[in-house]
């Protein structure tokens, strides 16, 4: 009897099937990523609040019309000079051009800010007055505020105190951080932006990005002066070590610099949508 | 003269398909909306994707439901008032721990007027579901003068 041949199962079409598997999966799936401009919606306000107004000069106006063209502070503008405007308002000082110090150097002190003389006669009517941080004050609250902290009668207190004792300490580690006393916005300085109920979400979304770009670009600037690094490869490199307190202090440093104060105007009453 | 064995080519696509499928992810749900993200260049990615919910704004792909932009939760076209049950109900999928973390990302057709936009907005502020991302692709920084 003769023995029989083991046969070889031919595997050259085992690839062809592969390749028809690798070419249906390509085609049924789509790459979805999540990836976008992140904004923080302001609470609703109830409806009997008045909502202060901000001096004129500490607000930045960005209005968007039906036509999708561009206001900014009562001037046409066009989008592609949005990104810089903002900027100047950012960085400019009630008495001229910014900034912060860092180390020998002036970051932002050869931009050249057009100053607008307001109709009071000072010239810096367009920009807030950015106020000055100095070592010797913080100190000085921050000693107030431990001794708060120490007398507080209830929890409740001490728990307020607490928080403001923490943030001027925040502001003493900035000092430290850029070596030395650094100019702040006022609290009530933010960028406004307003939308007509017409306007394309396109533009919307275009306006965002350049005032995002314009704080992320100031932000990088002096994070890498600074620290050597981007603000970005700053925030990266915390989301993956949320442990790192030095790291936290330094993105803390640029952010009380910078802030981000990017925020939309209440829609208009009684406008009809469609 | 010697042929090259293709013998270890199914593995090698095998490794191709199998980079592929974990690479890839499989979308969930159905978009009945046209959408064609806006492009943007200062984009946030969220790592962690269990915590995102969706809400579709834009003309409908069945030309039966109307040429006006429409919103659509999960499978559904819905109409912004049913954004706060939507949150409430979708809060409670998530563990306690991380209910006031979740993401709600707006993917917005660019062609869209901003009045949905606005009214689902407004309706999120009202649910409490104020961390918003707006969908957008990635592209270059525009070059500033200075």
């Amino acid at each position: 009897m003769a023995r029989r041949e083991l046969a070889e199962i031919n595997a050259g079409s085992m690839a062809d099937i592969a390749f028809l598997l690798l070419i249906f999966w390509l085609v049924t799936t789509t790459i979805d990523s999540d990836e976008g401009i992140k904004r923080q919606l302001p609470p609703p306000v109830p409806p009997d609040i008045d909502v202060p107004q901000a001096k004129e000069q500490n607000v930045f106006n960005v209005k968007v019309n039906f036509l999708d063209e561009l206001l900014v502070e009562a001037e046409p503008l066009d989008i592609e000079d949005l990104k810089d405007k903002a900027k100047d308002f950012l960085i400019a000082t009630g008495d001229g051009i910014m900034a912060h110090p860092v180390g020998r150097e002036t970051v932002g002190k050869n931009r050249e800010v057009v100053l607008v003389t307001g109709a009071n006669g000072k010239t810096n009517a367009a920009f807030p007055e950015r106020l000055w941080v100095r070592k010797v004050d913080v100190k000085q609250r921050i000693a107030e505020y431990e001794a708060f902290v120490a007398a507080a009668e209830d929890d409740n207190r001490r728990k307020n105190y607490t928080k403001v004792l923490a943030s001027w300490e925040d502001k003493l580690a900035t000092i430290e951080l850029l070596d030395g006393d650094y100019k702040e916005l006022p609290p009530s300085a933010l960028i406004s932006m307003q939308n007509d109920n017409a306007t394309t979400y396109d533009t919307y979304l275009q306006v965002q990005n350049e005032l995002q770009s314009a704080v992320n670009e100031l932000r990088d600037e002096l994070a890498v002066a600074k620290f050597g690094r981007t603000y970005k490869e700053l925030e990266d490199l915390y989301d993956r070590n949320t442990e790192d307190g030095e790291l936290l202090k330094k993105i803390i440093a640029v952010r009380s610099v910078y802030p981000q104060r990017i925020s939309e105007a209440e829609p208009r009453e009684g406008s009809t949508y469609y | 003269m010697a042929t090259i064995s293709t013998a270890s080519l199914p593995d090698i696509v095998f490794m191709l398909l199998f980079f592929f499928m974990v690479a890839t992810v499989l979308r969930t749900e159905e978009e009945k909306v046209r959408l064609i993200r806006p492009e943007a260049s200062e984009l946030y990615k969220i790592e962690k994707k269990h915590l995102i919910r969706y809400v579709n704004i834009g003309v409908p792909m069945d030309r039966r439901y109307g040429t006006e932009p429409v919103m659509q939760l999960n499978d559904a076209f819905s109409s912004p008032e049913m954004i706060q049950d939507w949150v409430s109900t979708e809060r409670l999928t998530l563990a306690e721990s991380e209910q006031s973390k979740m993401w709600v990302s707006l993917k917005v057709d660019k062609d869209t007027k901003m009045g949905i936009v606005t009214d689902v907005k407004q309706e999120l502020r009202k649910a409490s579901a104020l961390k918003v991302l707006y969908s957008a692709s990635g592209r270059e920084r525009t070059q500033s003068g200075n």
